[in-house]
C-alpha cells in the first residue's frame, strides 16, 4: 500500500493519521458505545428495583442484570475505548503507522466474540454469578470462555500498542519523550497487562472447574486473584481517563502540562503502586495478615493517591495557566469563569476531575484504610464509591472526548449541538446523586448485592434507619436523569455518526478557543506550561484537602462511636 | 578557520546527559516490567503465600 493512501493528513491538527488505526479507534468505540447502552439499560433496571416504592425485578432477575451490568460496563464499555485510546495516543499521536493491523483487528474480534458470548450466557439466565463470580457460584463455562477470550483480545491490543511505540521511536516520527497524554496510554496498558494476565490466571481454572475437569476452585484464592483483573481493571480507567483529562485540556484550550516531569512521575506513582489497590476488597478477609493488607493498602497504595493528587493539581494548573496566558487574569477565578463550559468536552472533563476527586478519591481512601473499611464493607457504599470513579470519573471523561473524536477521527459534525452542551450537566448531576445517596444508605449499613434490604423472607428480621431507604429512592431518581444524560449521549453520538455533516477532506474545525496548530502542539509533543502561577488552582486544592481530612476524620469518629475504645 | 592551530583535534560536541529518571520513564519495556513484578510480588505472590500456609481443616 502506497504512503498517501495508507495515511491521511488531519487539517485542522496536521498530524498524519494512519488510516488502519483510524479504522480500528472507530470500531472499538462503536462497540464501547453499544455495550454502554446494554450495560446502562441493565444499571437502570437495577436502580429502580433498589427504590423500594418500584422494586421492578423479581430476584432471578435482579442478579442477572446485576451481573450483565458488571460485565458490559466494567469491562466491556471501557475497555473496548480504551482500546480506542491507546490505538489513538500510540499511532496517531505519534505520526506513525499502527503495528500489525492484523493483530490488533483480531483484538477487536477476540473481544467482541468473548463479550458477546458473556452476554449470551447471562441471559440464558444460569450465570448470574454477578460481576465477580465467586466460587462455589458456579456460571455456565460459556461465561468464563467469554471472559478469557475478552481478556486474551485485550492482551494483544495492548501488544500492538507496545509494538507501535517501538515503530514509531524506530522510524523517528518523534524527539525524545513520547507526549504526556501517550505516556498516561503507556501507564494504563501496563496495568492492562498485570489485570489481564491476573484475569486469565484465575479464570482458566474457573472454566476447567465448570466444565468438571477439576473438582474445586479455592474461594480466597480466588478472591486474592480474581481481584487483581476486578480492581486493577478500574486502574486502566484511571490511567486512562487521565491521559483523557490532559487530552481534553490540550485539544480545546492548548494547555500544556505544568511540568513534564512532575505529571510523568505522578503517572510512575500509578505503574508501581495503583493496583495495589485490588487488597481493600479482601480487608476483612481472616485468610490473609494485617501485615499484607496494611501494607498493600494503606502504604504503597497511599503512594498511587499522591499520584492522583498530583494529577488533580496539575490538569487544573495546566488549564488555569492556559486561560491567563490568554489574559483572563482578573481575580482567582476568572480563567475559570471565563472556561469554555458551552463546550460538552471541556465541561464533561471539568465535571469528571471535580467528581473523581471530591467523591471518588476520597472516599477510596476511606475505604483502602483498614480500620475504617469496617464501617462500610460490603455496603451499598462500594458501589457509590466506585459509581464516582468509574463512571463519574472515566465514564463522564470518555464521553467528553468522544465530542472531538466524531468530529477528528469518524469526520462527522456533531449533530443536536444545544442537546450535546446538555448532555454533560444531565449525566453529571444524576451519576453524582447515584454515588452520594449510595454511599449514605452504605454508611446507614444498607448492604450491596441484596435484591431486597428489609429482609422480608428472612428468618431474622433487621430494619434498617428510614433513611436509608429514602436514599434508595433518591438513588433510583438520581438513576433516571443518569440514564437520561446517557440516552442523550448515545443519540447524539450515533446520529451525529451516521447522519451527521460529513466534514470536508481539507476543512478546518475550530473545537475550542485553542487553534488547531495550538492543539497539536500541545497535545502530541513534550512540553511544559512554564509557570506556577496557579493561585485559582492552589485554592480549589486546598479546598480539596480540608474536605478530605474532614470527611477522614468523621470517619473515625463513627468508627469509635460503633467501638468505644475506653 | 584563520589563526587557527591546524594540529589541533576537534573535540566532539558534548552530548546532553540525560538525567536516570528522564531515561527511566523513557524505558517503556522496563516500565512494563516494573509495573508486572511489583504487583505480582507484593500483592499475588505475598497474598499466595499466606493463603496456602493456612492449615487445612480435618473433619
Amino acid at each position: 500500500m502506497s504512503i498517501t493512501s495508507a495515511f491521511r493528513i488531519c487539517p485542522t491538527t496536521g498530524l498524519k493519521v494512519d488510516r488502519a488505526a483510524e479504522n480500528l479507534i472507530k470500531v472499538n468505540a462503536v462497540a464501547a458505545v453499544v455495550f454502554l447502552l446494554i450495560g446502562g439499560l441493565f444499571g437502570l433496571s437495577i436502580a429502580l428495583s433498589r427504590w423500594p416504592a418500584v422494586h421492578l425485578l423479581p430476584a432471578e432477575w435482579f442478579y442477572l442484570a446485576l451481573t450483565a451490568h458488571g460485565f458490559d460496563v466494567l469491562l466491556a464499555w471501557i475497555i473496548f475505548f480504551e482500546m480506542a485510546v491507546l490505538y489513538f495516543a500510540s499511532a496517531v499521536l505519534l505520526n506513525c503507522r499502527l503495528a500489525a493491523p492484523r493483530w490488533a483487528w483480531a483484538q477487536f474480534g477476540l473481544m467482541l466474540a468473548g463479550a458477546l458470548m458473556a452476554n449470551v450466557a447471562v441471559l440464558q439466565g444460569n450465570s448470574s454469578v454477578m460481576f465477580t463470580s465467586y466460587p462455589p457460584l458456579q456460571a455456565s463455562p460459556w461465561f468464563y470462555l467469554g471472559l478469557i477470550l475478552f481478556a486474551v483480545g485485550a492482551l494483544i491490543g495492548c501488544a500492538v500498542f507496545f509494538g507501535t511505540l517501538v515503530v514509531a521511536k524506530d522510524e523517528k516520527t518523534y524527539e525524545g519523550s513520547v507526549p504526556l497524554v501517550t505516556f498516561g496510554a503507556v501507564t494504563a496498558a501496563i496495568i492492562a497487562v498485570f489485570t489481564l494476565a491476573s484475569g486469565a490466571i484465575i479464570l482458566i481454572p474457573t472454566y476447567l472447574w465448570s466444565i468438571g475437569l477439576i473438582s474445586s476452585v479455592d474461594p480466597l484464592m480466588y478472591k486474592l486473584v480474581w481481584w487483581g483483573m476486578g480492581h486493577s481493571s478500574q486502574q486502566i480507567n484511571v490511567s486512562a481517563h487521565v491521559a483523557v483529562w490532559y487530552a481534553i485540556g490540550a485539544i480545546v484550550l492548548g494547555a500544556k502540562p505544568i511540568s513534564e516531569k512532575v505529571s510523568r512521575m505522578a503517572f510512575l506513582m500509578y505503574i508501581l503502586f495503583l493496583q495495589l489497590a485490588s487488597a481493600h476488597h479482601l480487608l476483612v478477609e481472616p485468610g490473609v495478615s494485617s501485615s499484607w493488607k496494611i501494607f498493600n493498602t494503606s502504604y504503597a497504595m497511599y503512594l498511587a493517591v499522591l499520584g492522583s493528587m498530583i494529577h488533580g493539581l496539575t490538569v487544573p494548573g495546566a488549564i488555569e495557566a492556559a486561560q491567563r496566558a490568554k489574559g483572563f487574569n482578573k481575580g482567582m477565578f476568572e480563567w475559570l469563569r471565563k472556561a469554555p463550559w458551552g463546550n460538552p468536552a471541556f465541561a464533561g472533563m471539568f465535571m469528571s476531575l471535580v467528581m473523581f476527586g471530591f467523591l471518588g478519591g476520597i472516599s477510596g481512601v476511606v475505604m483502602g484504610t483498614e480500620q475504617i473499611n469496617l464501617i462500610m464493607h460490603n455496603t451499598l457504599y462500594v458501589p457509590g464509591h466506585f459509581h464516582a470513579t468509574v463512571v463519574a470519573g472515566t465514564t463522564l471523561a470518555f464521553m467528553a472526548i468522544t465530542y472531538l473524536v466524531v468530529p477528528l477521527i469518524f469526520r462527522r459534525e456533531i449533530a443536536f449541538p444545544k442537546v450535546a452542551q446538555l448532555q454533560p450537566y444531565v449525566f453529571a448531576i444524576g451519576i453524582a446523586g447515584i454515588s452520594l445517596f449510595m454511599m449514605g444508605a452504605g454508611t446507614l449499613g444498607g448492604p450491596r448485592r441484596h435484591w431486597d434490604i428489609t429482609f422480608a423472607d428472612a428468618l431474622t428480621s433487621f430494619q434498617f434507619s428510614p433513611a436509608a431507604f429514602l436514599m434508595l429512592a433518591l438513588n433510583g431518581i438520581f438513576a433516571c436523569m443518569a440514564a437520561l444524560g446517557g440516552a442523550m449521549y448515545i443519540f447524539v453520538v450515533v446520529w451525529s455518526v451516521f447522519f451527521g455533516r460529513r466534514i470536508g477532506d481539507t476543512e478546518k474545525l475550530q473545537l475550542g478557543p485553542a487553534t488547531g496548530s495550538q492543539a497539536a502542539a500541545a497535545v502530541a509533543s513534550y512540553g511544559n506550561e512554564g509557570t506556577l502561577k496557579i493561585p485559582g488552582t492552589v485554592t480549589l486544592v486546598g479546598v480539596f484537602f480540608v474536605s478530605f481530612v474532614l470527611y477522614y476524620y468523621v470517619n473515625w469518629k463513627y468508627l469509635a462511636e460503633l467501638w468505644p475504645l475506653k | 578557520m584563520a589563526g587557527s592551530d591546524p594540529w589541533r583535534q576537534e573535540t566532539p560536541p558534548e552530548r546532553e546527559r540525560i538525567p536516570f529518571f528522564q531515561r527511566l520513564l523513557d524505558n517503556h519495556f522496563l516500565l512494563l516490567f516494573l509495573g508486572v513484578t511489583m504487583p505480582t510480588v507484593i500483592y499475588l505472590i505475598w497474598g499466595i503465600m499466606e493463603i496456602i500456609q493456612i492449615p487445612i481443616a480435618t473433619p
